[in-house]
């Protein structure tokens, strides 16, 4: 790593300039369409501006904010504890990982320490929601390519997931499962039969979606050499996660700045080598398989203990400042979190993985057909929840 | 943030390697490593602060040099991954906004972040040529605090709706004055509620 | 007049050729009446087939297992509201379905279902049906630009395009097929539906096995182009939901966007019926040759009444697994009722001058339904393909490959 940057930066940039068509090659004006906010593909309320000629993609921009909540605002009025279920509502298909990046960063700046077995129940449920949320992101990525049955085996299998959830915490989608110092829940019993049962449960049904997709010959043409991103490209414009790894880099939080237990695991980083949609895919499967290794350890190793650390009822943390980054299915999930040692946070800053893998969106649909674009944000794994916040 | 947090506690005697484990309060100590020596010896007094907190490591630089600074860490210092660019808004400071970098360098797997202090008003030079990332993040630092990057491809608003007022993450942003004003415009309620 | 009518009993061509009118819109009323039904059954199939494969249930609240859904959907339509956009060409806009329907429609006048039970046979069946067939793309670009919108129009172009490709190979395949129908004393080929079929009974082998593996790749290519043609998955770029929304019937609603579906699927079960005939044998019942003898005549003319009766079983099962709570009830008797119906049918085809009749209809309908299901089944198993690969199977493998065939076809008759 550690390459100059090989592009003009200027070629970084997505904005069309709408108002002076450029004349095509066959002498016409390109056409200017508007994808979203209401479209089927746009996984939400994106809402994409494409130049085209005719179908070959010239330029795009992107317009965000149509889900903007103002979270960081909401956090400056509420105390930390009180802020902690908001954070669950940006990355709604995996509220684990930002509920485990907003305590962690807290306890950080309180400088507390979750128990062993608190970390332990919080890697089996962040690994548990990593699934899901590739899951969601497979099911829908094949629809928009066009394969619609993946989907529905996704979720169905996704389902035993928010099963343990909703036994576990009550809640399926926006869990708030973990509290600042630890989790508030003891596991139920049999949680981890159930946890077991499901790693064994879903090997057989990965295969099954590789089964269908990954030796399919349409699927491979409609997604090798399509969104190509070269790792110093990836690196520039700031993207993590699963697209940085496709691209070639081998890095991951869990292992780079290892959090909760994650040092004591023993898992491997899929990477890629062209970058490109397939490879993306790959990737992604293969850190399903990961997160099945992780969890079958953790809950064979699972410690005895308490499951909260000594912390006040009121969260008020010395004054300063603290970074925490968690290594979120989508990428680098940051916390910013700045405390004037009142009961309420002074700032917290959200760095989304979406909101900036997004940014690379131009960059790897350029001179692409339009089908690629849905390919593209299908392989982003954009959620505009936390795109937005 | 109040100011007297930054100044460094402990005895200046301690190497940071062996600050206390678990202190019941955290504080800082002065940060010591060859990037902070390079930049001192590059901008003296430019260099305010150089401290680490938490075990995680800053520099609060003098608006003047910050955006060269920012070329070096990057160019010489391997910080090749902007994180992150962020902002905080203290209205009882002379200079309100504090405009945080934070960088990542994968060869040195290192993170650290840069502040820097600038009046109300100010705009600041963009730093989009030097990690494209920084697009979206300073407009995004535009949007909410509107602070203006000077240099910057696209300096627009992002989230917000280009014809909103104001900039939301300032302190003293009224959550429900916009919501007052567009239902008195909108529904002719007098009161706003 | 009744003489007029009865007339026709004895003959043995098909009303068309008899230049009997009466029973000719006898025929149209049965064909067209039927090709609707089959639409309806076939929208029913399909979500219920579709869901099957991707473990849901599909339609379950409209009647018995949703049986009533594609009703409850037509009069859905019927009584929404006919939006027609401000800025569209309100006449093309009212034009383009009528066009796509007609087309698929008109095409059943050659469908041979028997030897004499089409409404005619022209001497140059097959280049009709292909020449208006290929009508429907003059009605999806009407569409398109009628709307005018963005998404409509680049479905439209898209639409265009893919389907004159694939006309192409798909007529290329064919003509190979015809080729095949020279095979004979005199040396002479036909075009006539009916004729195609002859050849294969003259020859004593479907077009599907001759000159293996040339008739099967030529079957090959007309049934890859034949979904093209079509705008089905995995060719379904037209109407491409996830990049274009609807593609070319984006803007049409109710009863518009409803005579679209007719015709697409009408379309489909008309493209299916010149694979069947050109390449599967037409109405002839499988293994002619290998099965022959009366015992086997009487064994193969029986199956369509014990299909119906297996049906109507099936649906006595149903009724039998029914929950027996009076809020079922409804559906229970409906159940019954449409298993009594289907036996009843199925009783009535035992009988023998129903059953002489029947089964020529019923065996090329039974292969009909086999591509239905093909295309249901290629739909729950692709992906889409993206339009510039589109184009390079088209033009790059199924043109050269069909060329090919073709000459070897031509080859292979001379010397065999």
């Amino acid at each position: 790593m550690g390459d100059q940057i090989t592009k003009d930066p200027a070629s970084f940039i997505s904005h069309l300039e709408l108002d002076q068509p450029d004349k095509t090659f066959l002498d016409s004006n390109e056409l200017i369409i508007n994808m979203g906010p209401q479209h089927p593909a746009t996984h939400g309320v994106l809402r994409v501006i494409l130049k085209l000629d005719g179908e070959k993609v010239l330029g795009t921009e992107c317009v965000i904010g149509y889900l903007h909540r103002g979270v960081e605002k909401i956090a400056e009025h509420r105390t930390y504890t009180m802020f902690n279920p908001y954070v669950d509502r940006m990355d709604y298909v995996a509220a684990v990982s930002n509920g485990l990046g907003y305590c962690e960063a807290v306890e950080k700046l309180m400088n507390v320490q979750a128990p062993p077995r608190a970390n332990y129940i919080r890697v089996i449920l962040t690994e548990l929601n990593r699934l899901a949320s590739h899951q969601l992101w497979l099911g829908t990525h094949a629809l928009d390519i066009g394969a619609m049955t993946p989907l529905f085996y996704t979720f169905r299998d996704r389902e035993e997931i928010l099963k343990i959830f909703e036994k576990y915490c009550g809640a399926r989608l926006t869990t708030h499962a973990f509290r600042i110092g630890g989790c508030l829940y003891e596991t139920y019993d049999g949680f981890e039969q159930d946890v077991k049962k499901f790693i064994d449960f879903l090997p057989p049904k990965i295969d099954e979606y590789e089964e269908l997709l990954t030796t399919n010959r349409i699927w491979v043409e409609r997604t090798k050499g399509v969104g190509k991103i070269t790792a110093a490209d990836c690196v520039a414009l700031g993207v993590t996660g699963p697209v940085l790894r496709a691209s070639g880099v081998k890095w991951d939080l869990r292992k780079a700045q290892p959090y909760a237990a994650y040092s004591e695991f023993d898992f491997d980083i899929p990477i890629g080598q062209s970058g490109d949609t397939y490879d993306r895919y790959l990737v992604r499967m293969e850190e399903m398989r990961q997160s099945l290794r992780i969890i079958r350890q953790a809950v064979e190793r699972i410690p005895e203990g308490p499951i909260m650390a000594k912390v006040p009822k009121v969260i008020k943390p010395a004054v300063g400042e603290i970074y925490h980054s968690i290594e979120a299915p989508k990428g680098e999930l940051g916390y910013f979190i700045v405390s004037d040692g009142s009961t309420q946070p002074y700032r917290i800053r959200v760095r989304p993985p979406s909101f900036v893998n997004l940014q690379a969106l131009d960059l790897m649909v350029r001179g692409q057909l339009v089908a690629d674009v849905i390919a593209v944000i299908g392989t982003l794994d954009i959620v505009l929840g936390e795109v937005d916040r | 943030m109040p100011e007297d947090t930054k100044s460094p506690t402990p005895p200046s005697g301690q190497p940071h390697a062996a600050a206390p484990a678990k202190p019941a309060v955290p504080a800082t100590t002065p940060w010591d490593s060859p990037t902070v020596a390079r930049l001192k010896s590059q901008y003296g007094s430019g260099v305010q602060e150089a401290v680490t907190y938490l075990g995680q490591n800053y520099f609060v630089l003098d608006a003047s040099v910050t955006a060269e600074a920012l070329r070096i860490l990057r160019d010489e210092e391997q910080f090749d991954y902007c994180v992150d660019i962020t902002a905080t808004h203290n209205p009882t400071r002379d200079k309100q906004f504090e405009l945080i970098w934070i960088l990542y360098s994968f060869a040195r797997n290192e993170r650290i972040r840069v502040k820097t202090n600038i009046a109300d008003g100010a705009s600041f030079p963009s730093s989009v040529s030097i990690w494209p990332a920084a697009n979206w993040l300073e407009r995004e630092v535009f949007d909410m605090f509107g602070i203006k990057f000077d240099g910057h491809p696209d300096m627009k608003r992002i989230l917000l709706p280009e014809g909103w007022k104001g900039h939301p993450l300032r302190k003293d942003y009224g959550i429900i004055q916009q919501d007052q004003e567009w239902v008195q415009i909108n529904l002719g309620i007098e009161s706003g509620q | 007049m009744l003489d007029y009518i009865t007339s026709y009993l004895s003959s043995n061509t098909t009303p068309g050729q008899a230049g009997n009118v009466f029973w000719a819109l006898v025929y149209i009323m049965v064909v067209f009446g039927g090709v609707s039904v089959a639409v309806m059954a076939m929208n029913w199939l399909e979500r219920k087939a579709l869901a099957h494969f991707q473990i849901r249930l599909g339609p379950m609240r409209v009647g018995p297992h949703g049986l009533l859904q594609p009703i409850a959907d037509a009069i859905k339509l019927l009584t929404k509201e006919d939006i027609v956009p401000s800025e569209a060409d309100k006449f093309v806009f009212w034009l383009a379905p009528l066009i796509i329907l007609c087309a698929s429609f008109t095409v059943y006048i050659v469908v041979p279902f028997g030897p004499t039970h089409a409404i005619t046979d022209l001497n140059i069946g097959i280049l009709f049906m292909l020449g208006v067939s290929s009508l429907s793309v003059l009605g999806v670009v009407m569409a398109g630009w009628a709307s005018n919108s963005h998404y409509p129009l680049i479905g439209a172009l898209r639409s265009s395009a893919q389907m004159i490709s694939y006309e192409v190979a798909m007529g290329l395949a064919v003509v190979s097929a015809i080729l095949m129908t020279s095979l004979n004393a005199t040396g002479t080929g036909t075009l006539s539906m009916i004729g195609i079929v002859q050849a294969q009974q003259s020859q004593q082998m479907w077009f599907l096995f001759k000159f293996f593996p040339l008739g099967f790749i030529a079957f090959g290519i007309f049934a890859i182009a034949m979904v093209a043609e079509t705008n089905r998955a995995p060719f379904d770029l037209p109407e491409a939901e996830s990049e274009l929304t609807a593609g070319f019937h984006t803007e049409y609603s109710g009863l518009r966007w409803s005579l679209f579906m007719l015709g697409e699927y009408a379309a489909m079960i008309a493209v299916s019926s010149i694979a069947v005939t050109l390449w599967v044998g037409g109405w002839m019942r499988p293994f002619p040759n290998w099965l022959t003898g009366e015992t086997w005549d009487l064994v193969f003319s029986l199956i369509p009444g014990f299909l119906f009766l297996g049906l109507a079983f099936i649906a006595f099962i149903g009724v039998a697994r029914m929950p027996k709570h009076p809020y079922f009830r409804v559906q229970t008797i409906g159940l019954a009722g449409f298993g009594a119906v289907l036996g009843l049918i199925g009783l009535v085809l035992f009988a023998p001058p129903v059953r002489d009749r029947i089964q020529d209809i019923f065996w090329f309908c039974a292969k009909v339904a086999v591509f239905m299901y093909l295309y249901i089944w290629y739909r729950a198993t692709f992906p889409r393909y993206r339009f510039d690969q589109l184009m390079r199977v088209g033009w790059k493998v199924l043109l050269p490959v069909s060329i090919g065939v073709l000459i070897l076809t031509a080859i292979m008759g001379v010397l065999f």
